[in-house]
C-alpha cells in the first residue's frame, strides 16, 4: 500500500486527487461554513459585549462600574469566588488523592456522585438549598429562632456556588493523578519523607498544571454562576446581588449600557480563563512533541 | 498492581473521610432534602402540580428547543471538529481556542449579548427581523441560546476521536477505488457515530437545565416562551414550594435518564477507539 501512495506522490498527485482528502472546493466550503458559524455564535456576541458597553463613552462606562451598587456586586462576587475556589480545591485534592492513589470498592459510584452537580439544572440546585434552609424549609424554623439567615443572604449564595462548582477541581485532578501513578511517592516514602512532605514535594509539583486548570475553571464558573445564585439570593440591591444578578437587574431596568459594562468584566474573565487554558494546552503539546522527538533521537 | 503496593501510601483515611464528609454535606444532603420534600406530596398532588397546563407548555418548549439545538450542534459541531482536525488554514489555532468560549462565558452575559444581537436594532436582528426571523423574545431565541451553550460539548467530544482515527483505513478505501463520499459514508461515519451521539446527548442534557442565557433572550411569556426552569423560579417567587419541587423532580428524573444514556454511549464509543 505504501508503494501505491509513493507512486501517487511521485506522479505529483495532490491529496484530494489521491482520494484521501476532499476536493478543494468542498474543503473550502466546509471551512467557510465553519467560519460563518463561529462568526455568528462566537465572535459577534463577544465583540457586541464591548461595543455595547462603551456605546455611551468611557465616562459612562467607568461610572457604571463604580456605581455603589455595582461595586458592591463586584465585591460580593470576589468574596464568593474567594471562598468557593479554596474550598473546592482542598476537596478536589483530597478526593483525587483517595481515588487515584488507592483501590477500594465503590470507586466508580463515588466518581459518579462527585459529577452529580454537573447534571443538575442550576435552578434545581438553588431550590435544594431553599428546601433545606428557606423559611418553609427543613431547618427554616430553627434558623429563624436563632436569628440566622442563609437563604436570601451571603451564606446561601456561597453554598449554591460551592454546589455548582463542586466537581471542577476533582475532575481535572483525578485523571492527572492516576496517570502519574504511585511510584514516585513510594520512592519518596522509602527515602524517609513523611506523608505531608511527599504530598508537597512530590505529588503537588507533578499535578500543578492540572490543579491550576481546575481552579481557573472553578473560578470562572463561581464568578459567573447565575441560575442557582438567582434562586437563593433574594436580589437585595447592594447586598445580595452578584455581578451576573446585577447585569440582569440593570437590564430589566432598561439600563442596557450599564448592564453591558458589568457584563464586559465577566467577558474579560472568560477571555482570561480561555487564554490560560489555551496556554496550558499548547505547553502540554510542546512537551509531548519534545518527548516524542527525544524518543525518536534515541 | 496489587493492593499491597497501593496501601503503602499514607492518608487514605484522612482524604477519604474528608471527601465523604464534604460530599455528604454539600451534595447528598441537599439532594436528599429535595427528594424528602417531594415524598411529602401525595401522588395525586404531585401529578396535578407536575402536569398543569402551564407546566406542560414549559416542558414542550424546554425539550423541543433543547432537541432542535442539540441536533443543530451535532451537525455544526461535527463540521467544526472536522474542519479543525483535518484542514490547515490561517487562524485555525485561534478558532480551536475560541470553541470553548461559550463554556467560559457566564450564561447571563451570553443571554444578554445574544438578545441584543438578534433584537430588532441589533447587528443581526436589523437584517433578520425584516425577513420575519425573530431571534429575540421568541421560541427561536431559546434555540439560539441553547445552540450557543451546547456547542463546545459537541465539538470537544468528537475532536479527540477524529484525531485518533487511523488515516490508513481511508487510504485503503481510496486504493480499493472508493470515492471520497463513499469513504466518508461507509468508512468514516460509522466510527464517528458514537462520539457524535455522545456529543448530541451532552449538549441536550446541558440544554434541558439551562436558565441564565434563556432568561434574557426568550421574554419568558407563560405558555409561549417560558422554559421549565423559569417556571420553577416563578413558583418559588409565589412561595409555592410544592409546585417548584414537583417540577424540579421531573427535570431531575429526565437529567438522570440522560446521564445513564450518556454513560452507555461512552462505553459504546470507547470500544471504537483502539
Amino acid at each position: 500500500m505504501t508503494d501505491f501512495l509513493a507512486k501517487q506522490r511521485a506522479l505529483g498527485l495532490k491529496k484530494s486527487e489521491r482520494g484521501t482528502e476532499e476536493s478543494p472546493f468542498i474543503k473550502w466550503t466546509l471551512i467557510a461554513i465553519a467560519l460563518a458559524f463561529c462568526l455568528v455564535f462566537l465572535l459577534l456576541p463577544l465583540v457586541n459585549v464591548f461595543v455595547q458597553a462603551l456605546a455611551k463613552g468611557w465616562t459612562f462606562y467607568w461610572n457604571s462600574l463604580t456605581h455603589p451598587d455595582s461595586w458592591a456586586a463586584i465585591r460580593l462576587t470576589l468574596l464568593v469566588a474567594g471562598i468557593c475556589v479554596p474550598l473546592n480545591t482542598v476537596f478536589g485534592l483530597a478526593a483525587a488523592w483517595a481515588i487515584a492513589k488507592f483501590r477500594f470498592r465503590g470507586k466508580s459510584v463515588l466518581i459518579t456522585l462527585i459529577d452529580l452537580p454537573f447534571s443538575v439544572s442550576p435552578v434545581v440546585a438553588g431550590l435544594m438549598f431553599v428546601v433545606l434552609f428557606g423559611l418553609q424549609g427543613f431547618f427554616g424554623k430553627w434558623l429563624a429562632a436563632h436569628d440566622l439567615k442563609i437563604i436570601f443572604a451571603v451564606p446561601g449564595i456561597v453554598l449554591a456556588t460551592v454546589f455548582i462548582t463542586f466537581p471542577f477541581v476533582a475532575r481535572e485532578l483525578i485523571p492527572v493523578m492516576q496517570a502519574t501513578g504511585t511510584e514516585q511517592e513510594q520512592a519518596a516514602l522509602t527515602l524517609g519523607a513523611n506523608g505531608w512532605q511527599t504530598f508537597w514535594h512530590v505529588t503537588l509539583p507533578s499535578v500543578k498544571w492540572g490543579l491550576i486548570y481546575g481552579m481557573i475553571l472553578c473560578n470562572a464558573r463561581a464568578m459567573g454562576e447565575f441560575g442557582a445564585v438567582s434562586v437563593v439570593s433574594g436580589h437585595i440591591t447592594g447586598q445580595t446581588d452578584t455581578m451576573p444578578l446585577r447585569v440582569e437587574k440593570l437590564y430589566n431596568e432598561y439600563n442596557a449600557p450599564a448592564a453591558f459594562a458589568i457584563a464586559s468584566l465577566l467577558a474579560l474573565l472568560a477571555l482570561f480563563t480561555l487564554a490560560i487554558k489555551t496556554l496550558l494546552e499548547w505547553r502540554q503539546q510542546r512537551e509531548y512533541q519534545k518527548a516524542q522527538k527525544e524518543l525518536i533521537a534515541r | 498492581m496489587t493492593r499491597k503496593q497501593f496501601s503503602a501510601l499514607p492518608g487514605f483515611g484522612l482524604t477519604m473521610g474528608f471527601t465523604l464528609l464534604y460530599l455528604s454535606a454539600l451534595v447528598l444532603i441537599p439532594f436528599a432534602g429535595l427528594i424528602l420534600r417531594a415524598c411529602e406530596l401525595s401522588w395525586a398532588d404531585f401529578w396535578r402540580l407536575a402536569t398543569s397546563e402551564r407546566a406542560l407548555a414549559a416542558y414542550r418548549l424546554t425539550f423541543g428547543a433543547s432537541l432542535i439545538a442539540a441536533v443543530a450542534n451535532a451537525v455544526f459541531g461535527t463540521l467544526l471538529a472536522w474542519v479543525l482536525v483535518r484542514y490547515e488554514f490561517p487562524g485555525r489555532r485561534w478558532l480551536d481556542a475560541m470553541v470553548d468560549f461559550p463554556f467560559a462565558l457566564p450564561t447571563a452575559v451570553a443571554g444578554l449579548t445574544l438578545a441584543s444581537l438578534f433584537a430588532g436594532n441589533g447587528w443581526l436582528g436589523r437584517f433578520l427581523v425584516p425577513l420575519g426571523i425573530k431571534g429575540a423574545y421568541s421560541q427561536l431565541g431559546v434555540v439560539i441560546a441553547l445552540i450557543f451553550v451546547g456547542m463546545p460539548f459537541a465539538v470537544r467530544t468528537l475532536q479527540p476521536v477524529l484525531e485518533n482515527l487511523e488515516r490508513e483505513v481511508e487510504e485503503v478505501a481510496a486504493t480499493l477505488g472508493a470515492g471520497r463520499l463513499r469513504t466518508f459514508v461507509q468508512v468514516i461515519a460509522p466510527s464517528l457515530a458514537p462520539a457524535v451521539l455522545t456529543g448530541f446527548a451532552l449538549a441536550f442534557a446541558r440544554a434541558i437545565g439551562e436558565y441564565g442565557s434563556i432568561v434574557f433572550i426568550s421574554g419568558n411569556l407563560p405558555f409561549k416562551t417560558e422554559i421549565a426552569p423559569y417556571l420553577i423560579v416563578m413558583r418559588l417567587e409565589e412561595y409555592d414550594y410544592a409546585g417548584a419541587v414537583a417540577l424540579a423532580i421531573v427535570l431531575l428524573v429526565f437529567s438522570f435518564l440522560l446521564l445513564g444514556a450518556i454513560n452507555l454511549l461512552e462505553q459504546w464509543s470507547s470500544r471504537f477507539q483502539h
